[in-house]
């Protein structure tokens, strides 16, 4: 296990000045609902509903939201896992959307995947070597020591022994496995990670051991991360810039530091005040919004603002009229017609 | 749950259709791609070839294929006749064909099998049910221990053995040695005591077969049911352990064993071949070995395609079923 | 509060004065790999109306405590069941010991138990309200269905939950993962239990959800002063709603005390360490998080010693003893104890100096 404390590495650069490495432009994914004797389509989840944002080579977006609002789905969409309905997905400036799996190949290389669960994501019958070593041979890349010293570099990197290259999956504990999918991530060196609730699964200890080796990951080896998470205390640790999710659509997206201190929308105010904190003093001063009611169905979003059914603040044009995500201040998106801190 | 049973129903009728079309397939095309004529099995191979056209004509073999077929599906729903020119033999709906070896319609034929077989499938199927689920809830009950090994390796025998095998033992010792159980098939509207008299041991033995399979079925599942969330919350509410295990435990564990249950009631009232050759029932499996003996294609065909029914049929009740026992499916 | 809720009174095999007291708990499962210690000498006190919280990582222990409470472990000679010794008593009576149909009647009428996932922890095939029915008339044995559904839709109702009258008939996978949380704490609650246990209640929920149905457990707490007991990973959970904090790590209570104490001033340096892992949103961002080092321990060859001294970074400055003696609680202030072979004055330094201005 690799010292996590002593790799203190200054702050990269801002990462606003630099050109987006992925852009999504309406990106839309909705799954269709069958009915009657003949299938016919009824309606639709709306899983992903018209979302656009940008992420820049070397700086992190985090994606939060809450289950249901679309953002595991986004993040197969923009891997390409699964087929957008609508929209376009633009990759170091290439159109990616519609491409095949052999279109899709050689961009593998580019944009890799971690996955929530450490213990179904890894072969239970293959060795670690053969897992991280996989992608090597998946792309018929050629490795300047051998496949094997390559993947035992590629282990050391991600806090794991060498020797750990004979072993199988179940000899790991939950945080090494989620090193194991992170070295096999890592193996054709990537320009993007897009991790989906990469730490979720994991124990408390353990989680922050993970968050630090992607923060070293990152300012080692300049990567790119879209990182989707429910956990807001997470995402802004590890984020440069925050999009907040709601029933398939973007409601705000920020720098982080904006974001957290003057949050705009009223959505992300509740999320915010709705995660404890391990200060017992302050569950008395502080004042709580407590959203009532469930997250309404994906396949009949409420009209005009999503939200709406939930916000202490909806007027009649939140039911008539959808806010556009637009920016309210410098670097700062929101989608709400009568958002908070907004002077 | 209307538009999913007859979503289910119409499904039903298109498998059916399926299963004529393959039976007739294999039939009645096989035999004539490879070069043998169907005709030539009533004739006899030195026939004169009048004696061969005559037959392929009685036979609606001279008509194109696909004009067999809609022959074949039009005699199940309205009858039809089969003629030589000189004599005409009527085939009443549903008409599954005539043979031409016996002389006889396949229909009455099956109906005067099915009454056999199904008292064999009854009774069997209903001591399998109860001994076989009971000896499986008691094995998981008592998990590890020396009745639990017992009865897991009795029914490791059970699954194994051959019915031929154990079927002929038990005749053997019960029938010849001990001289208990006479086994010539009564009709049960005749004499019920001589019916269930006579048909006992073949249950027993049919029942043994089945019974092991059902009991391994019934442990593991019960096993798997007892470790979920929800026996845990059960507990946790208080209730006796009788409620926990004959109530939210055994609903979930009967759902799978419905299912197989449906499966092989179906497909042994398609025919208990071995069995019934084994005890010399006349039954449809007897019926259907006869026939494959004689090359007696449309009792071949008739028997496969009711057995075929029977099989569909049983899935859709399972499914019925299913959907009255289990609410999640209840969404379509 | 008694000042020292915490602190054991009493003999062994004599009835204490708390309403609930663990004394010596162990749990301990013969495995084919060896004894898992699961528990392993653990002692609390809680008196009604107030929470405990249980807080450990997986494998700590915690949520098989509360299993133990319950009486929910396989017993006897049965392959599985664990070994429990130590005393469990409840408003005067030893459950250990008891006969397990005394214990089954106390289960669901004066101790309840709620559990992390809703989904499966209700049976798919009955109705809410039907499964609510039953917990009921299981402790009310001359009730009508008619009265016990009653009872049901008011409790329904009680827990928040709209249209109780028609949701009554509603099965678990019709109903949200916050609404089936109520539906569950509805159940738990229907036959007005002393002690609840809540085993990570809010775990499988959303972040909003969550916030309901703490709101509601405390709500609900006040209105019928039961004593609860959290079981958590989450420390940002127990200090929501927890009057005192019990630390699990490895079978063992390594550190308990009243909450405000416990997150001002942590004794035990896995206690820190489980502050400094998790990002906070109430304080200013940490360039970087302080992790725990290693892994949680395995239960069948627990380390020697203090268990977590492997993964301690000041284990060093015990001189050895941490390796080799186990660390029994000792208080570090009123009501505030920890395991832990560190001198007080130098844990408070080292606290102070080290760990606070990182937190």
């Amino acid at each position: 296990m690799t010292d996590s404390q002593t790799a203190t590495v200054p702050a990269p650069s801002p990462a606003s000045d630099r050109e987006p490495l992925l852009r999504v432009s309406g990106l839309t994914r909705h799954f269709p609902i069958t009915k009657g004797l003949f299938g016919r389509q009824t309606g639709a989840v709306r899983a992903v509903d018209g979302i656009d944002f940008e992420v820049r080579a070397g700086e992190t977006l985090g994606v939060v939201g809450e289950s249901g609002c679309g953002k595991s789905t986004m993040g197969r969409l923009v891997t390409r896992l699964d087929e957008p309905t609508a929209g376009k997905i633009e990759f170091d400036g290439k159109d990616i959307t519609h491409l095949g799996v052999a279109g899709m190949r050689p961009l593998r290389r580019d944009i890799q995947m971690i996955f929530q669960d450490p213990y179904s994501s890894l072969n239970p019958r293959h060795t670690i070597g053969t897992i991280v070593g996989a992608p090597f041979k998946l792309q018929k890349v050629a490795t300047e020591h051998g496949v094997k010293r390559a993947v035992q570099d590629l282990l050391e990197l991600c806090g794991l022994s060498p020797e750990h290259y004979n072993r199988y999956p179940h000899e790991f504990s939950g945080g090494q496995r989620q090193r194991i999918g992170i070295a096999r991530a890592l193996a054709l060196k990537p320009k993007m990670i897009v991790a989906d609730e990469p730490v979720s699964a994991l124990d408390v200890s353990i989680q922050a051991q993970v968050v630090n080796l992607l923060d070293d990951l990152q300012s080692e080896l300049g990567l790119t991360y879209l990182i989707i998470a429910h956990d807001l205390s997470v995402v802004r640790h590890v984020s440069d810039r925050v999009a907040v999710m709601y029933l398939g659509k973007v409601v705000e997206i920020a720098d982080r530091d904006a974001l957290y201190a003057s949050p705009m929308h009223p959505y992300t105010n509740a999320l915010m005040s709705a995660v404890p904190t391990p200060d017992p003093r302050r569950k008395q001063q502080r004042e709580r919004i407590l959203l009532t009611g469930d997250v309404p169905s994906p396949i009949n979003p409420p009209s005009g603002c999503r939200f709406r059914t939930r916000c202490w603040k909806a007027q009649d044009i939140c039911a008539s009229q959808e806010p556009p995500l637009a920016a309210a201040k410098a670097g700062h998106q929101v989608a709400c017609h009568f958002p908070e801190n907004a002077v | 749950m209307l538009v999913y049973f007859i979503r289910r129903l119409v499904n039903v009728v298109a498998m059916l259709l399926v299963v004529a079309a393959v039976t007739f397939a294999i039939f009645f095309m096989v035999p004539k791609l490879t070069g043998t004529d169907p005709a030539l099995y009533y004739v006899g191979k030195i026939a004169d070839k009048a004696a061969v056209e005559g037959a392929r004509h009685k036979m609606g073999l001279d008509k194109p294929i696909i004009e067999q077929f809609y022959l074949f599906l039009k005699g199940l729903f309205v009858g039809r006749d089969y003629s030589t020119g000189v004599s005409v033999s009527h085939c009443a709906a549903p008409c599954f064909g005539y043979s031409f070896k016996t002389e006889q319609a396949v229909w009455p034929l099956l109906l005067n099998r099915l009454g056999v077989t199904a008292s064999l499938a009854a009774g069997a199927s209903v001591l399998w049910l109860v001994f076989g689920t009971a000896t499986g809830v008691v094995s998981a009950l008592k998990r590890r221990t020396l009745l639990d090994r017992i009865t897991m390796t009795t029914a490791l025998a059970g699954v194994s053995l051959p019915i031929y095998f154990t079927g002929m033992l038990a005749s053997a010792i019960f029938v010849y040695q001990l001289g208990w159980f006479p086994h010539d098939y009564v009709e049960l509207g005749t004499d019920p005591v001589a019916w269930a008299q006579n048909l006992m041991l073949p249950w027993i033995t049919l029942a043994f077969l089945y019974a092991a399979t059902y009991a391994r079925l019934t442990r593991a599942t019960l096993l798997d049911v007892l470790g979920e969330d929800y026996i845990r919350t059960a507990r946790a509410k208080g209730l006796s352990e009788r409620t926990v295990i004959g109530k939210h435990a055994m609903r979930s564990t009967l759902t799978p064993i419905l299912t197989v249950f449906g499966m092989d009631l179906g497909g042994l009232i398609g025919g208990a071949v071995l069995t019934e050759s084994t005890f010399n029932f006349r039954g449809l499996g007897y019926e259907a070995v006869y026939a494959i003996n004689s090359s007696d294609l449309p009792v071949i065909m008739g028997v496969t395609l009711f057995a075929g029914f029977f099989i569909i049929l049983a899935n859709l009740v399972v499914d019925v079923l299913y959907a009255v026992v289990d609410p999640r499916v209840r969404l379509t | 509060m008694s000042k020292n809720s915490i602190i054991v009174p009493g003999q062994r095999g004599e009835g204490p004065e708390g309403f609930l007291t663990v004394r010596d708990l162990r749990v301990h499962f013969p495995t084919d790999d060896g004894l898992v210690k699961s528990v392993d000498g653990l002692n609390f006190t809680l008196e009604k109306g107030k929470t405990l919280g249980i807080v450990g990582e997986s494998g700590s222990g915690k949520s098989v405590t509360s299993l133990s409470i319950m009486g929910l472990h396989r017993t006897g000679t049965k392959r599985g069941a664990p070994k429990i010794s130590g005393e469990v008593w409840l408003d005067g009576e030893e459950l250990v010991s008891a006969d397990p149909e005394r214990v089954r009647q106390l289960r669901g009428q004066k101790m309840a138990m709620i559990f992390q996932d809703p989904l499966t922890a209700m049976h798919p095939y009955y109705s809410v309200g039907a499964q609510i029915v039953e917990g009921y008339r299981a402790h009310h044995p001359g009730t009508s269905k008619k009265a016990a559904r009653t009872r049901a839709i008011e409790m329904l109702d009680r827990v928040g939950i709209p249209q109780p009258d028609k949701r009554v008939d509603s099965y678990p996978h019709e109903f949200s993962g916050g609404m089936r949380q109520r539906a569950m704490i509805a159940m738990a609650l229907v036959n007005d239990p002393s002690l609840l246990i809540a085993d990570e209640p809010t775990t499988a929920l959303d972040v909003t959800v969550q916030a309901q149905i703490l709101d509601l457990i405390r709500d609900l707490q006040k209105e019928f002063g039961s004593a609860v007991i959290i079981i958590t990973h989450d420390l940002g959970v127990v200090a929501e709603l927890a009057d005192d904090i019990l630390v699990m790590y490895g079978g063992k209570c390594i550190e308990r005390g009243p909450a405000a104490s416990l997150f001002e001033s942590p004794e035990h340096p896995y206690t820190w360490g489980l502050l400094g892992s998790m990002p906070r949103l109430d304080r200013p961002l940490q360039d970087r998080l302080i992790p725990v080092k290693g892994t949680p321990p395995s239960l069948i060859n627990v380390p020697s010693g203090c268990a977590f001294h492997p993964r301690c970074p000041y284990a060093g400055l015990t001189g050895g003893r941490s390796d080799t003696d186990v660390p029994t609680l000792a208080e570090a202030s009123p009501g505030h104890h920890a395991a832990c072979h560190l001198p007080i004055a130098d844990r408070h330094r080292i606290f102070t100096d080290e760990i606070a201005p990182r937190l």
